[in-house]
């Protein structure tokens, strides 16, 4: 299964390495990522696959939450099919 | 890769457009659990509610999480309770709707629909005794939901069943008169009924429908409004084609969902209703759009013809986006439900009339209407005459779930509570149409040539 993660929040140092070890521990595997800086505001989306991982959604859900807690950003993973289906014919 | 901007408008759409998924309901037949005796009935019913139902809430839950879209309610269909007690020896269905309401409890639904007859051409003995239970069955239950097919454009209008639909309407009000009358918020009276429709108080499990299957109703006001924002003063061409687009994104979001769902649960996929549902959630109303477009107030001159569009739309963008398109499908126009309907109606804009005008031109007829508590039962008989007229004629579903709230009067607020909201009471007609309903008999099937 494919999933995008999106981050926002206020710009800071590792916000990507932070997130990029959790995945690395869940086995999560890095697909892709698109990052924009506007001001000081940091938005990323990152396409990944969750088919090596053997946690399950919802708990990797809740640890990426609980991440964005700790580094005061908005955290979260979505399946990537409901994109596809909405903005492709 | 998925553009960017896409995900964040998604995103944008959940969080601040309150674009969500507003039921997910599981039809399931109940032909297999009559019996004779209704203790026995009750028992099969209540057995097969809860199993087939075991994992539905809890699968449901966590899809939502995995898409990011949440799923407001889940609810449960069944088979009209009038053809399954029927064949029973019980001569009173209230225990009927208690097993319901205690299989949705221990499904962990909201609501659970099918306390239902479809009586367009008569009473079958269990219709009869089906809807004489009603008021009692509404007041000491709190899920089930009711809803009687009293014409269609087949069978003409029965207006027998009208005329007793006044009295249950009034007797159904007073037995829940401690608070504003709710039971009548759980009651829908139906010409052309439609057996696919996943959205309460009117959902039942028609007898064409499979042993079981899952439908969904997707909901997005405040995603059109907000569309509509970005094409002030442009013409109508280009309203109708944002309309469009919106309706086939949130129509995609809510198939994907739920086709997982039934994947999960082992399910067939019945429908998707394109209706467009509003909350009494600021920011979630469909009176909000068509002012939108221009109209001062809902309610002005003017709004027929948004909500018609509007309807139309909502159906060419999802029938683009879903092949598995029923249920009701059309805008809904409950005043009690929708914070825009509400200050139309207080500040004068909106009448019963205009909304009966409305309903001509999308589903689902008169709903959520409260009226004073002393309205004549004839009255009620009539105003759900005249909406029958209006479906009959139409070849469309049209309903009526009126609350003549008891001990209030114009000027009045009914106060429901959660997703039925509240209603300010409106005024009906003084004058009266006692003779005209104590005719009873049967208003025939229209011609369907001569379309005047």
């Amino acid at each position: 299964m494919k999933a995008i993660i999106t981050i926002f929040g206020k710009d800071k140092v590792g916000i990507i390495a932070s997130v990029a070890t959790l995945l690395a521990k869940h086995n999560v595997n890095i697909l892709d990522i698109t990052q924009t800086v506007m001001r000081e505001y940091f938005t990323m989306t990152m396409l990944v696959d969750l088919s090596g991982s053997k946690t399950e959604f919802i708990v990797l859900q809740d640890e990426l939450s609980k991440k964005g807690q700790e580094l005061k950003m908005d955290i979260r993973i979505q399946r990537e099919d409901i994109f596809e289906k909405m903005y492709e014919i | 890769m998925i553009k960017t901007k896409h995900i964040l408008e998604t995103i944008k759409m959940v969080d601040e457009l309150k674009f969500d998924i507003r039921t997910v309901t599981m039809g399931i037949s109940l032909l297999d659990c009559a019996d004779t005796d209704g203790e026995k009935a009750r028992q099969k019913i209540y057995d097969k509610i809860t199993k087939l139902t075991e994992d539905f809430v809890k699968t449901a839950e966590k899809t939502e999480r995995e898409f990011g879209v949440p799923i407001i309610n889940k609810r449960i269909s069944v088979t009209p309770i009038s053809i399954i007690a029927g064949s029973s020896n019980d001569t009173d269905y209230v225990k009927f709707a208690e097993t319901l309401d205690k299989a949705a409890d221990a499904a962990g639904v909201n609501f659970i629909g099918g306390f239902s007859a479809l009586v367009q051409k008569g009473f079958t003995k269990g219709d009869e005794i089906l809807i004489r239970s009603i008021p009692e069955a509404l007041s000491v239950t709190n899920k089930v939901c009711s809803s009687i097919n009293v014409a269609s454009t087949k069978a003409g209008i029965n207006m027998d069943a009208i005329k007793l639909m006044g009295q249950i309407i009034k007797d159904t009000a007073y037995l829940t008169r401690d608070k504003d009358s709710l039971g009548c918020a759980k009651l829908v009276v139906f010409a052309n009924a439609v057996e696919d429709n996943p959205f309460m108080a009117g959902a039942f499990h028609g007898v064409g429908e499979a042993e079981k299957v899952l439908s969904v109703g997707v909901s997005g006001p405040g995603v059109v409004k907000y569309a509509l924002e970005g094409v002030k003063g442009k013409d109508f061409t280009e309203v109708c084609e944002t309309i469009k687009k919106t309706a086939f994104k949130i129509t995609r979001a809510g198939e994907v969902v739920a086709k997982e769902i039934c994947n999960r649960l082992n399910i067939p996929f019945g429908i998707m209703d394109l209706s467009l549902a509003p909350t009494p959630e600021i920011g979630d109303s469909v009176a909000r759009i068509l002012e939108e477009m221009g109209l001062e107030s809902c309610g002005a001159h003017g709004t027929t013809a948004a909500l018609a569009l509007l309807n139309d739309a909502v159906k060419k963008g999802g029938i683009m986006a879903s092949s598995n398109v029923g249920g009701l499908s059309g805008a809904f126009i409950p005043v009690s439900e929708d914070e825009g309907m509400i200050a139309a109606v207080n500040a004068g804009s909106l009448s019963l009339e205009k909304l009966e005008a409305m309903t001509c031109v999308c589903s689902v007829g008169l709903d959520m209407i409260a009226i004073p508590g002393d309205t004549p039962t004839s009255t009620i008989s009539a105003i759900i005459a005249d909406e029958c007229a209006i479906g009959v004629i139409n070849q469309k579903p049209t309903a009526v779930r009126i609350i003549p709230v008891y001990g209030k009067s114009v000027g009045d607020m009914a106060e429901f509570g959660g997703l039925l909201g509240r209603a300010p009471i409106m005024a009906v007609s003084k004058f009266s149409s006692e003779e005209f309903i104590a005719r009873g008999g049967r208003i025939p099937a229209p011609v369907h040539s001569f379309k005047n």
